[in-house]
């Protein structure tokens, strides 16, 4: 009777964030399957840890079971597809940037900004996928990545500057082609 | 503020992080510096471009249904899962094995169905906030009632009855008391209906009840084996109406 009520109470107050966890996972993993499998552990995961759920933010409160759980699969499953950190980057993006209004004048079209961004470092997919996609503070996402709210703010400022440094260097909508 | 501190500020300032002083300072900055103003008009536009449609990734209709088969598994895993009069004496066992029945049979059997209740209600309410009132989006019976097809061990009854005024929208796969149910959707006006139907089970079969809750209607029935809910935000009288209906389908 216990558990099913833990199931219940769980079926209603943590699984309606499915789509939230998938959209964060993909992000992060940026497969399909490998996305499902974070799911899947994490909402297990999240299942075994639910005693401790005291009815704050569902959605924040498994993101961030979903978002260990990607990092403990990473670990184990070492690919090597991530070929930079945020140490690797090139000085001078830091500075070249942002003087320009060339963003102004262009296109962000859904493929693009959806390409760009997948090819952004994990750190800075994290944060902006947390902040543009599922609107949290910069007190929530320091929650849930466990980092200082300084961090948030570092890694938010440098990922805009790479993403806009990306977008404009991309050819413009129709030169593609 | 001059623009070095302007630059601070920036991302806090788009992001609406900025108590009201700081952000009064911030646009009194703007107002006079063209430069700056061209830095917020970017990440401006950068987050109107995130706000598009398309750039999340939703899951796979079957995610939700593999998830919630591992949660089963795992739970019947959990050691308060286990029946606690096991591993002693008998005499004791049996007793409170009578008392486990009178307290399932007495006030308890009243309280289950209402804790049923409240769950077929919050099923349907979640089918409609999740964006997932539907696995399969058809009105056709012939697309949905294949559909159940390996995914549920029985196969629900599916018929249309627009004609009737209750045109079908669809199906899903849904869960009571941890139990895996079909869920058909019927429409009428602006409102829906779900229909949840899975084989009778000691968990689920009750006799026939009506029960309202949070607003909601809810009329439970069990027919050839089968037990029914249907739930709406419908009244009662056209609930009813879509009840008689599904009561008569072949």
């Amino acid at each position: 009777m216990q558990d099913r009520q833990k199931l219940a109470r769980f079926q209603q107050s943590i699984l309606p964030h499915m789509d939230a966890a998938y959209n964060l996972a993909r992000w992060l993993t940026r497969d399909t399957h490998d996305a499902e499998d974070v799911v899947q552990e994490a909402f297990l995961r999240a299942f075994r840890f639910f005693d401790g759920f005291r009815g704050e933010d569902g959605r924040h409160w498994v993101l961030k079971i979903v978002r260990n759980t990607f990092y403990t699969w990473k670990e184990q499953n070492r690919r090597g597809a991530e070929t930079y950190s945020m140490e690797d980057l090139p000085a001078g993006i830091e500075n070249e940037l942002a003087e320009s209004d060339e963003m102004v004048h262009r296109s962000l079209n859904v493929e693009l900004l959806s390409r760009v961004l997948g090819e952004l470092p994990v750190e800075f997919r994290e944060v902006l996928v947390l902040r543009e996609l599922e609107g949290f503070s910069y007190k929530e996402i320091a929650g849930i990545a466990e980092v200082p709210i300084g961090t948030v703010m570092s890694r938010l400022s440098r990922a805009r500057k790479l993403l806009e440094n990306r977008l404009t260097a991309a050819p413009a909508a129709g030169d593609a082609a | 503020m001059n623009c070095t501190e302007l630059r601070a500020l920036l991302h806090g300032y788009v992001d609406g992080e900025l108590d009201l002083v700081k952000s009064l300072e911030v646009e009194e900055h703007l107002r006079t510096c063209a430069a700056c103003a061209r830095l917020v008009a970017n990440q401006q536009k950068l987050k109107a471009a995130f706000a598009q449609d398309g750039l999340r990734y939703a899951p796979d209709a079957g995610l939700q249904w593999r998830v919630m088969s591992a949660l089963k598994k795992e739970q019947r895993k959990e050691p308060g899962a286990a029946r606690p009069w096991l591993p002693w004496g008998g005499a004791l066992a049996a007793s409170l094995l009578a008392a486990l029945v009178l307290w399932r049979v007495a006030p308890v059997g009243l309280s289950a169905q209402d804790a049923l209740v409240a769950e077929v209600t919050s099923d349907h309410v979640r089918s409609l906030m999740a964006n997932h009132l539907t696995d399969v989006l058809s009105t056709d019976q012939h697309t949905v009632k294949p559909w159940f097809d390996g995914k549920l061990a029985f196969a629900p009854p599916v018929t249309d009855f627009k004609d009737q005024g209750f045109p079908l929208v669809g199906g899903r796969l849904d869960f009571l008391a941890g139990h895996p149910v079909a869920a058909i959707v019927y429409q009428r006006r602006r409102h829906y209906v779900n229909v949840f139907v899975c084989p009778e089970n000691p968990d689920l079969s009750t006799a026939s009840f009506e029960a309202s809750h949070d607003g909601y209607n809810l009329i439970h029935w069990n027919r050839s084996g089968m037990n029914f809910w249907a739930v709406s935000d419908l009244n009662t009288a056209e609930l009813q109406n879509l009840v008689t209906l599904l009561q008569e389908q072949p």
